[in-house]
């Protein structure tokens, strides 16, 4: 495969541009045969690494991030502005050991954090997509990863690992490519949308498409749909958070100690929804909110999809969720592990304690560092190498 | 830890000397994972324990077991027939509600099935109740009335009746005292007992 690797220089380029890398691909007449049928090419994708790749190139992790991530999941160097979405987890002696282990986190296609999605140029037309990007699933997002793993070298991947929407592409490689992961970690996800998930992200796209300023897509000359890309946010913030934990963490605190009797932000809630959505408006394009909620919605391992084979298959899995989340709910979880059952394969599975609902995948990092550490070093060096008498993982009979 | 190629405890022992190399093994109620630690270690095996309590479960995450934290009645039906060659269920039948059906489930799944379970007929039970006029207290059912995980008690004896009356073949059948195997009037001296079963000729429990 000729690939080629293409840096460019990006206009918004922040304090840890030396940091991010970017691959390109798929240049025409070879653009990427998207599930939707349509291509897509050529296609860029931003990208960070921490740790080393062995010689061996056996201690690879690939981290999938969840609706709004992008490449930078970790400042394992310390000294960024911004720390990453994952950095609790990932860097030297965390539960993703930069010691031990190669991490790389890209941003998914369709997003706008350097990868090629609806805010991208359209080299045909020289100006942004908009509506004119194709619809994309999970399946596709992982389809692009799978060549910038080739493009790395890899062969196979030590370990997938992501929440929410990154669970989905963590049981979307294990679906599409099974030789070529050793272990999965879906954390807080599900095999599926349920109408309910479905529901909510219904809502989040049309308070995006009934702001006026969205302009069928057509706003990059213009400015942001702020209005309604805020308030798909702030509809997202609530589904991340629990009762309890709204309960504690503003109750019915007001912000300025008395009722304004009009409508402005009484409640520190409400204030709190308002910063947050004023801030997405900043960071994220509102066509992408748009592509990838439907990803996920279209998103179904459900029934037999998540492991196709009949041979045995060795990838190992770690299945995480959590008591307080109701927007992926444990037994969404569960779903995934009796889908594994059946197959054989083997799963450890653990409902973790929170408050935090949702959220908690990125917060609740003392329990997870554990489970995730033992259950990467038992995947990378089999049961007790201390004594060299390691057992790599083979398949049943 | 010791760095002994068997198991430490007897009952465990007796299990471990059950199971043959490279066997699947699914152990139901796995605790800390002392066993699947020495059977995948030692043997082998390829398992999946199940466990409910939270400390028992991480302990096995350390030891590198996949395991997954649940209970034992819900976490069968999924499996298909055949799955596994043994399904354990050490010390936790006497746990469990739905006896019947997990054994039942337990023979779908595996070829054979191990049951460990202590001996409410022993000596020391019957003079406690009998004599005593109290509820046993024995090395193997330690629990006082009103914290006990148990409820179901029974005796070797009634194993024995039950397994005969559901057509369960019995393979080998092992007896634990204090200090060792008890190989003499087992029901009045064995604290804890292993039975290896695997289905009869008429085919399991229905």
């Amino acid at each position: 495969m000729a690939l080629k690797i293409i840096k460019e220089e990006r206009a918004h380029s922040e304090a840890r541009v030396e940091a991010t890398q970017y691959f390109t691909f798929a240049y025409p007449p070879h653009e990427l045969l998207l599930e939707c049928g349509e291509k897509l090419g050529p296609i860029t994708l931003a990208y960070e690494t921490y740790g080393r790749l062995n010689a061996e190139r056996s201690n690879a992790i690939l981290v999938l991030h969840a609706l709004s991530g992008d490449a930078h999941a970790a400042d394992v160097n310390g000294g960024d502005d911004d720390p990453g979405w994952w950095n609790e987890m990932i860097g030297p002696g965390k539960g993703f050991d930069t010691n031990e282990y190669f991490v790389i986190c890209s941003n998914i296609i369709g997003g706008c954090k350097g990868s090629t999605g609806p805010a991208s140029l359209n080299p045909k037309t020289g100006r942004p997509y908009a509506l004119d990007f194709p619809f994309l699933t999970i399946a596709d997002m992982v389809n692009a990863q799978r060549h910038l793993i080739d493009h790395l070298g890899i062969e196979r991947l030590l370990c997938v690992a992501g929440g929410s929407m990154g669970g989905m592409q963590a049981l979307q490689w294990a679906a599409s490519y099974p030789e070529r992961v050793r272990a999965a970690i879906p954390i807080a996800t599900a095999l599926k949308h349920s109408p309910q998930q479905i529901a909510f992200n219904e809502v989040v796209r049309q308070s995006i498409m009934a702001d006026p300023a969205w302009r069928e897509g057509n706003y990059y000359d213009f400015g942001q749909p702020e209005k309604g890309l805020a308030v798909a946010r702030m509809i997202g913030h609530i589904t991340f958070m629990s009762d309890q934990s709204m309960e504690e963490k503003f109750s019915r605190r007001l912000k300025n100690g008395a009722f304004s009797f009009n409508l402005d932000a009484d409640f520190e809630v409400e204030g709190y929804l308002r910063y947050r959505g004023a801030n997405f408006v900043k960071r994220f394009d509102a066509n992408s909110y748009l592509y990838i909620t439907k990803a996920m919605d279209y998103f179904n391992l459900s029934g037999g999809k998540l492991i196709t084979t009949g041979k045995p298959v060795n990838t190992r899995f770690l299945v995480i969720s959590f008591q307080s989340d109701w927007l992926y709910p444990s037994y969404q979880s569960q779903d995934i592990v009796r889908e594994l059952k059946g197959k054989q394969v083997d799963i450890t599975y653990c409902e973790l304690k929170s408050t935090y609902g949702h959220d908690a995948f990125l917060v609740e990092v003392e329990e997870q560092t554990e489970l995730i550490r033992h259950f990467l070093g038992v995947t990378l060096k089999g049961y007790h190498s201390w004594n060299g008498q390691g057992i790599k993982y083979g398949g049943f009979g | 830890m010791k760095n002994n190629n068997f198991p430490e405890r007897p009952d465990h022992r007796i299990i471990f000397d059950a199971i043959a190399p490279e066997s699947r093994v699914l152990d139901l109620g796995c605790g800390t994972g002392e066993l699947l630690y020495h059977l995948v270690r030692f043997k082998q095996a390829r398992v999946q324990g199940i466990e409910m309590d939270k400390k028992a479960f991480y302990e096995c995450v350390k030891r590198g077991l996949s395991v997954f934290q649940g209970d034992i009645e819900t976490g069968l039906v999924e499996y298909p027939d055949g799955a596994f060659d043994d399904v354990i269920l050490n010390q936790c039948l006497q746990e469990v509600r739905k006896v019947d059906f997990v054994i039942e489930e337990s023979l779908r799944i595996g070829k054979r099935v191990i049951v460990g379970f202590p001996n409410f007929a022993h000596f020391h039970s019957r003079l406690m109740l009998g004599l005593g006029g109290r509820s046993p207290i024995t090395a193997s059912l330690p629990y006082l009335w009103y914290d006990t995980p148990n409820v179901r008690f029974l005796s070797i004896k009634d194993f024995q009746i039950f397994c005969a009356e559901k057509r369960l073949k019995i393979l080998s059948a092992h007896f634990l005292g204090k200090t060792g195997p008890v190989t003499f009037w087992p029901n009045l001296f064995a604290l804890n007992a292993v039975f290896v079963l695997t289905k009869g000729k008429e085919g399991g429990l229905r």
